[in-house]
């Protein structure tokens, strides 16, 4: 994983909430068995409408999203995340993320910051009223910086050290392999098992 | 003090706790399908990493597969490619898979109760929201994204954040005519589809423990619908005999051993929940969705809201934009709106029971003029089980396509997809916009409603069949 630690871009104002996975990646993209080549299924069907506000010319090169709350709801489809990513973005802020898609883009490297709607509202009128302007999302700082807007937000220490280092999770975990071998000795015998233990 | 329910689970499963860091918590049962796990198996095989408890994994192929034609290759290539990535995978690491065609074969939601690998107090993973489902046993079960399955397959442990308690207690007894369905739609219409972030929901009181196991796994299927990490219900005499004699259920003093074990599994009466939620069963009725998320629900008997009367800013938009993609008005009552299509399955609603109740209703009566229905089974077994009742036929006879099983429409991932604008009424979880193929339009309903409005053409209940004299 890709260490994240500060980022400065500009931004994507989507004021909508409730932004489901069916609608970030749409089911039939979930056929592909890679991790890569989903930017194009990103928000397809609300890219058909010119209007939509990832259309935009000024909006291109956008690297920080600024989306209303409930981000990400619905399905544990990873590949909103990686669509996410493909497409460009480091970043996507809300006043509220499902609990899914934020464990989902914690192990990609996306980083997702929880701000209050306030706050939300505030960076939609200054992205709106200027598109060039630029977003800071300062995982190191714990910070988001927009012109004259500070905010401070929360991350709990264990999830920002692993971004902040781009760590592979499975390697932390393996580390304490003989932790996991000495629970399994201690499981019951009558757990069920799908297969006979050869 | 005591401790609920999911924390006597998941203290059971902790495999490691240090200061600063997540739980790292024990899964007992992991199950996958072809759509989340192909980058997992990548990821293995780039790192040379083995699948580390080949006997606590299972496979089985459902949100792709056809419902029609099940016996020739998939017309589709890349769903097929997708499938068959999975047989790879499953081969070349050693996992048990159930492949289409297979008796064992169906929405792994189904599959893994019905195999009686779900069991209480166990934890339960997959790469699908929807492995709620198996709370229904009192097991601890989460959807997780594909790199958390490919840890899982590493390590057989997930690390995992700390979760906050909520009980919903639905008091007093259903009325005649209302379901688990209905239940759960009210649920998430009153906590908001975010009202459960970051909480593990236990549902307890009358109305749940009267429930059967199907409604109580369409209860907890749907948590992840009010945005719960989870659902559960403390196992009972229900639960124990629907696993008696299950294929990987204990056996003999095992039996005895683990039901001793599993009586232990209820939330302590000094407990303390973060959250609680009451609710009067005997205030619920039909209840069936109008906008494009789960919680944009009302009583069949009301209307469409008017936005305006909505004081958040920020809902009222949503269900302004909600009422215009659905293509309703205002102030419309939900019994006049028409429905094109009438889906009933999935992983909320594809069990035997929820057909029987639907081929009560549909006995001896017509589908309506140009109303198309699907009735797709969960799995392999629940459509033999149909069968042997005859309620295909039933269904034939009405006017439905009785279908092959898998996710079908739900998601409409295979060829079962509505048209641009077509409407729906669903017994699946999500009302999303495309939801169930580009442009349509889903209502969801239980399978009492879905029959209704099968029958009548428009949302209905069945109170209201005697009524038109159909």
């Amino acid at each position: 994983m890709e260490a994240f630690t500060t980022h400065t871009g500009t931004a994507v104002p989507l004021r909508e909430s409730n932004v489901d996975t069916d609608q970030i990646i749409p089911a039939h993209w979930l056929k592909k068995v890679t991790r890569d080549g989903f930017e194009d299924g990103l928000f397809e069907a609300w890219r058909k409408n010119p209007e939509f506000v990832l259309n935009r010319p000024e909006r291109a090169g956008a690297t920080v999203l600024v989306a209303g709350p409930d981000f990400g709801t619905g399905s544990s489809r990873e590949h909103a995340v990686w669509a996410l990513q493909n497409y460009g973005f480091k970043a996507v802020i809300s006043a509220r993320f499902a609990d899914i898609f934020r464990g989902n883009s914690q192990k990609g490297g996306l980083l997702t910051v929880v701000l209050p709607q306030e706050t939300v509202e505030r960076l939609w009128a200054l992205t709106e009223a200027d598109p060039t302007a630029e977003i800071t999302v300062d995982l190191v700082g714990r910070q988001v910086r927009a012109g004259e807007l500070v905010a401070d937000f929360e991350i709990d220490d264990y999830t920002r050290w692993r971004l902040l280092e781009g760590l592979d999770d499975i390697g932390l975990t393996l580390r304490h392999e003989d932790d996991i071998t000495s629970f399994e000795a201690d499981r019951p015998g009558w757990l069920p098992r799908t297969q006979p233990v050869g | 003090m005591g401790r609920t329910l999911a924390e006597k689970v998941w203290d059971a499963h902790v495999v490691r706790r240090a200061e600063g860091e997540p739980d790292l918590l024990y899964i007992d049962l992991h199950l996958l399908h072809e759509v989340t796990s192909p980058q997992a198996f990548d990821g293995l095989r780039q790192a040379g990493r083995p699948v580390r408890r080949t006997d606590l994994t299972i496979a089985t192929e459902d949100h792709n597969t056809p419902t029609l034609d099940v016996d020739k290759p998939i017309a589709d290539p890349v769903s097929r490619a997708q499938i068959e990535t999975l047989r790879k995978n499953a081969a070349e690491f050693g996992v048990r898979i159930h492949s289409l065609g297979d008796v064992e074969q169906g929405i792994v939601h189904v599959v893994g109760p019905q195999l009686g690998l779900t069991q209480p107090g166990t934890t339960v993973v997959c790469g699908d929201s929807h492995t709620a489902t198996h709370g229904a046993f009192g097991a601890l079960a989460f959807g997780i994204g594909t790199s958390q399955v490919e840890h899982v397959l590493a390590t057989q442990t997930l690390p995992m954040a700390p979760f906050k308690t909520m009980a919903v207690t639905v008091e007093g007894a259903l009325p005649e005519g209302v379901g688990a369905k209905d239940l759960i739609l009210a649920v998430i219409a009153r906590i908001g589809t975010g009202g459960g972030q970051g909480y593990v929901i236990e549902y307890r009181g009358q109305a749940i423990r009267d429930l059967s196991m199907e409604g109580r796994m369409t209860v907890c299927n749907m948590s992840i619908e009010a945005g719960a990490r989870a659902g559960m219900i403390a196992p009972d005499e229900t639960t124990f005999a629907y696993l008696d004699g299950r294929p990987h259920a204990p056996r003999g003093a095992d039996w005895d051993t683990a039901v001793a074990h599993w009586r232990s599994l209820v939330t302590d009466e000094d407990a303390v929940f973060d959250k609680e939620v009451v609710i009067d069963a005997a205030e619920l009725s039909p209840f069936v969705t109008w906008g494009t998320n789960p919680g944009q629900g009302a009583p069949l008997a009301e209307s469409v809201p008017d936005p305006v009367a909505i004081v958040d800013p920020v809902e009222r938009a949503a269900a302004e934009k909600a009422i215009a993609y659905m293509g309703l008005t205002a102030g419309q009552k939900l019994r006049d709106i028409a429905v094109d299509t009438v889906f009933v399955g999935s992983c909320t609603n594809g069990r035997i029971e929820d057909l029987r109740e639907v081929a009560d209703i549909v006995k001896g009566r017509k589908v309506a003029d140009g109303v198309r229905m699907l009735v797709v089974p969960g799995s392999v077994r629940v459509s033999l089980q149909a069968v042997s009742e005859g309620l295909d036929k039933v269904f034939t006879e009405f006017g439905a396509e009785w279908r092959y099983a898998g996710c079908s429409m739900c998601l409409g991932m295979n060829p079962d997809q509505l048209a641009p604008g077509e409407r729906s009424a669903s017994t699946s979880n999500r009302n999303f916009e495309g939801r169930q193929g580009k442009g349509g339009r889903t209502h969801l309903v239980s399978p009492q409603v879905a029959a209704a409005t099968a029958v009548l053409g428009h949302l209905a209940a069945p109170a209201d069949l005697s009524t038109a004299g159909v």
